[in-house]
This record gives structure tokens, C-alpha cells and sequence, in this order.
């Protein structure tokens, strides 16, 4: 990482997986956020969607994200909602055994009383068989500083859905300043 | 049965929590689940139809045949 990032918190899922990595009590003292993740879901399907709320609300998301899965064409979707959708299109447990998507939401500015964009990626790993890779353009249209994200396994519930991130998933938020 | 539970890490304080989900936030994942199931199903079968309609058209195209309004509209941007 450049030297003016600064890792401020981090997590790994033990034995018994977790439903949702949540930072909380964000300091303001930086520029941008970065927070990158490896995880892997033990959801019963290939692609297993990572979702994002920030601030622990689930309103006022909007966005359009590219997805392309190997054999066909990207396409593009546009969403509005209760969460980032679709930020991260993670491994599921049908992907290949041990394997992790990684993914990166970066949101400069966090703390300005203006509406916040995030650009995230992410891209699964999935050895002879499809794995989704996708680029999202993201807004959240509250004025409110960034104090809190959540990566969290439900696209209804912060605290996370029925299946998990599974044991040594990884999260680590970074700080970004301007000097 | 363990519960499952959820990691919250405080930015500021640096103190790493791993906190049991309750019985509401339980059910309101089984729900979820089932939401999601649904949501992706609705997904994949859009997705699919629309490939069907693409494939038709462009046989049709090649072929010579009149395309239907939903086929037209497949190649309209």
C-alpha cells in the first residue's frame, strides 16, 4: 500500500464463519476510505453477493455496475435500494473448494456534507467454470460522515442472512489521506 | 445448534466483538433467505427469456422473417 494509507481495523471470520464484518466508530481523521475483503460464502450456489450499508441504514442506494462471468458478454444494470447491490458478487459453495472472491469498495470523502460516490470491484475465483467479475459506480444520497460499513451477507438485513462468511474470510478497512 | 453470530470491530477503540445474533434477527435471516431465493430466481429467468428473444430474433434476421415487437425490441437500443 502507498504510505498514505493507514490500515485502521481489521477481522478475520473463525470457525464458525460470520454473518457481517462491521466497523464501527469510524474516525474522521482521513480523506478517503478503502476497505477490501476476501471472502467466501457458504451459500449453496456459485455467486454469492457481498451487500454494503454504510452508516447501518438501508436507504437512499443507487447505481450501475458492469458484470461480466467469462463465457458471454458484460452486461450492464442499473439498481436504487435498500444496499449497495451487487458490490461484490463473491464465491459461493459451489465454487472451488477453498477459494475466496476479493473485492474493494473505495469512498473518497466520507466525511463532507455531500452525498457520497463509491467505485467497488470485485472478482470471484472459480477454477473451469464461470466467476463473475464486476465494476460498480455507486451513490449514497445522505450528507451524513461515513462513521460506519458493513459488509454483510443479506441484501435485507445489516446483521447478515442466513448463510455466512466462512472461516479465515478476511476484511480490513483502510484510511486514505490527502498528504 | 450454535447461534451465528457476527464480527463488529470499533475503529476507534480497536476492540473486536463477535456477537450472537437474536432470535428476531434470526428469523428475520430465514425470511431473508427465502426473499433472496426468490429474487434470484426472478433474476435468472429474465435473463434467460431475454437470451431466448435475442437467439429468436436473430434467426429470424437471418432467415428473412418478421420479428415480433418484444424480438425488435431486443436490438434497439
Amino acid at each position: 500500500m502507498p504510505n498514505t494509507y493507514t490500515l485502521i481495523a481489521s477481522s478475520t471470520a473463525g470457525a464458525g464463519g460470520t454473518t457481517a464484518f462491521d466497523f464501527t466508530s469510524i474516525p474522521g481523521t482521513y480523506t478517503d476510505l478503502l476497505l477490501k475483503w476476501s471472502a467466501r460464502q457458504d451459500l449453496s450456489a456459485v455467486a454469492a453477493s457481498d451487500f454494503i450499508y454504510i452508516n447501518g441504514l438501508q436507504s437512499s442506494y443507487s447505481g450501475r455496475w458492469v458484470e461480466g462471468n467469462g463465457p458471454t458478454q458484460p452486461s450492464s444494470y442499473s439498481y436504487t435500494g435498500n444496499f449497495t447491490y451487487a458490490n461484490a458478487e463473491g464465491n459461493g459453495a459451489n465454487t472451488t473448494a477453498s477459494t475466496f472472491a476479493n473485492a474493494e469498495i473505495y469512498i473518497p470523502n466520507y466525511t463532507v456534507s455531500s452525498n457520497k460516490s463509491m467505485l467497488s470491484e470485485s472478482v470471484m475465483e472459480n477454477v473451469s467454470t464461470n466467476a463473475y467479475i464486476v465494476l460498480g459506480v455507486n451513490l449514497w444520497s445522505n450528507t451524513s460522515a461515513i462513521t460506519r460499513v458493513t459488509i454483510s451477507t443479506s441484501a435485507t438485513n445489516v446483521t447478515g442472512g442466513a448463510q455466512k462468511f466462512v472461516q479465515y474470510s478476511t476484511a480490513y478497512l483502510y484510511g486514505i489521506k490527502n498528504s | 445448534m450454535t447461534r451465528p453470530t457476527r464480527i463488529e470491530i470499533n475503529c476507534t477503540t480497536g476492540v473486536e466483538t463477535v456477537i450472537e445474533l437474536t432470535d428476531a434477527e434470526i428469523a428475520q435471516m430465514e425470511a431473508d433467505a427465502i426473499a433472496e431465493t426468490a429474487r434470484r430466481a426472478e433474476e435468472d429467468a429474465a435473463a434467460e427469456a431475454l437470451a431466448a428473444l435475442k437467439a429468436s430474433a436473430k434467426a429470424k434476421l437471418i432467415a428473412g422473417q418478421p420479428l415480433t415487437a418484444e424480438e425488435a425490441d431486443t436490438l434497439v437500443i
